[in-house]
């Protein structure tokens, strides 16, 4: 395959777009990770989410988070009217501070995981789910 | 921007069209220990397909382990309604299902056999057809709605009793013109877009349609819980959202016309094992 | 929303003292999120649960706030450690003011 210079950073440039577009959380899940954080700092690693790549229909993804010494964790969908997903809040019974579930997105975006740490550190997580739109019965 | 980057870049444009190919080489087993027949050979009276395949077979891996554990499949919720209302008294008869029917497990292997032609009328009938007669004449209730919940609830309760039997619904003696009635239709070109069950079906499943995978429309699942609408779909519902996205008037939902389709449907899986209640999307 | 709206939870019969054990939960409910319209265009009214707790002989396992972007039906999977034998109660609390709970012994064995 032979791309000129210019084919070569119109690519690139329509790589990073795609890569950076869905990063950027809407102003209403910002404002909701600032509740919950009171705006302190939320550092990158020490949360785990898992959701699919490819959800074949936006009405009910299943994703799963952990976050090990978690006091509790916020999930928030960035694309949705409504970016507020779920918190769980874990007790002293809590085996582990983890969870699956199911969930709603109203199309292809972020998921954000962030989880309050025991010492009121916070940290997150997020995830890219791309939702289909089916051919049938859409 | 490097050949590496390029390269990348073109892998994740491809890989998605990759993996979506054709249907997958998973085994479905349910509950880790019901192994189900979800690819056999077509039967004798397919002619243009060699290998039948459950939908299963063309869903993303969350869906399909959606169907292997009877708790992480939703429809269970449902079926669980259908345990309740079989024991409760409807009507003015002063009956429920278990008046008359020794325990639900005493349907196993029906569903195998639906639609069948009832013997007494001649008829072509379907599950809720059997299930509303029993609640009109015996009950002398009401007769349920077609793709209602406690309808759907109950064929899917009844239907679950022959989960990993195989379907054999036969297409001779007196079933033989309904047979070929929906045998004709599944072949007719309905609505503005000109499109038979065929076209999508038979001559194109593996492919995309838009961002829906093909598959070949076995029924053998039904009902089944479609994540779309978050509950139990009936077949008829889901004939008549076929038939409607070609732009057709479609027929009703327990109209003569569906329950022949539904036997021609059935029979084209005929060998796959009954995995009522499916999940699909 | 409080017709209809059966719980199923499963919870291991038997555990060792202190053991960690996966617990699974689901509840049918329509989780009617307030987005959607109606055929006239008039906006659906927001129905849903809107919190989920799990406990065991009084102490918190899990305490879940929940929101219209849970899933019709909601599911939920987390793990609970048994110090003892006892009573697991699970307890959906739904916007119209229903409370629909659920309760699992447990042994050691």
């Amino acid at each position: 395959m032979e791309l000129s210079r210019r084919e070569t950073l119109a690519l690139g440039l329509g790589a990073a777009f795609l890569t950076i577009m869905p990063l950027r959380a809407n102003a209403a899940a910002e404002d909701a990770i600032a509740a919950f954080t009171g705006g302190a700092d939320v550092a990158d690693g020490g949360v785990t989410l898992t959701a699919p790549e490819i959800a074949e229909n936006g009405n009910t993804v299943p994703i799963e988070v952990s976050a090990p010494g978690a006091a509790s964790i916020l999930i928030v969908a960035a694309g949705n009217p409504e970016p507020g997903v779920a918190t769980f809040n874990f007790g002293p019974l809590a085996a582990a501070q983890a969870a699956s579930t199911r969930i709603r997105l109203a199309g292809t975006q972020d998921v954000i995981a962030v989880a309050k740490m025991a010492d009121g550190s916070f940290a997150k997580a997020s995830a890219t789910v791309k939702v289909t739109i089916g051919g049938c019965g859409g | 921007m490097n050949t590496k980057a390029l390269t990348a870049i073109t892998a994740i444009l491809v890989f998605p069209v990759a993996v979506m190919a054709g249907p997958d080489e998973e085994n479905l087993v349910i509950n880790g220990e019901l192994d189900m027949t979800s690819v056999t050979k077509a039967p004798a009276h397919l002619e243009n397909l060699d290998t039948i395949y459950s939908g299963w077979h063309f869903r993303t891996d969350e869906t399909q382990a959606l169907q292997i554990d009877d708790f992480d499949n939703p429809a269970m919720i449902f079926v669980d309604q259908a345990v309740d209302l079989f024991a409760t008294v409807d009507g003015a008869a002063g009956e429920s299902c278990a008046s008359c029917h020794d325990g639900v497990e005493s349907f196993k292997g029906l569903q195998a056999s639906m639609p069948k032609v009832d013997a007494e009328s001649g008829k072509l009938v379907v599950m809720e057809d059997l299930i509303n007669r029993c609640r009109t004449d015996r009950m002398e209730a009401d007769a349920w709605k077609w793709s209602g919940g406690e309808m759907q609830g109950m064929v899917a309760l009844i239907g679950l009793q022959s989960r990993g039997m195989p379907m054999n619904v036969a297409i001779d003696g007196d079933a033989a013109p309904y047979w070929e009635q929906g045998k004709e239709m599944y072949y007719t070109r309905y609505g503005q877009l000109e499109l038979s069950c065929a076209n999508c079906h038979e001559d194109n499943w593996g492919n995309m349609i838009r961002a829906d995978h093909l598959s070949q429309g076995m029924i053998n699942g039904f009902p089944t819980y479609r994540l779309k609408q978050a509950k139990l779909i009936s077949r008829h519902n889901r004939f008549r959202g076929c038939i409607r996205d070609t732009r057709a008037e479609t027929f009703a939902e327990g109209s003569d016309e569906f329950r022949a389709l539904e036997l021609y449907v059935a029979s084209r899986g005929n060998g796959l094992s009954v995995e009522t209640p499916a999940v699909r999307q | 929303m409080a017709s209809g709206v059966k719980p199923r939870v499963k919870v291991p019969k038997t555990a060792a003292a202190g053991e960690a054990i996966t617990i699974k939960t689901l509840i049918s409910h329509k989780m009617e999120s307030g987005q959607r319209k109606d055929k006239e265009g008039n906006v659906i009214p927001r129905s849903i649960i809107n919190r989920f707790t799990c406990e065991f002989n009084g102490e918190m396992v899990i305490d879940v706030t929940m929101e219209p972007a849970i899933s019709t039906n909601p599911y939920f999977q987390f793990e609970a450690t048994v110090p003892e034998a006892g009573e697991f109660v699970f307890t959906w609390y739904d916007d119209d003011g229903s409370v629909y709970d659920e309760k699992k012994t447990i042994e050691i064995a």
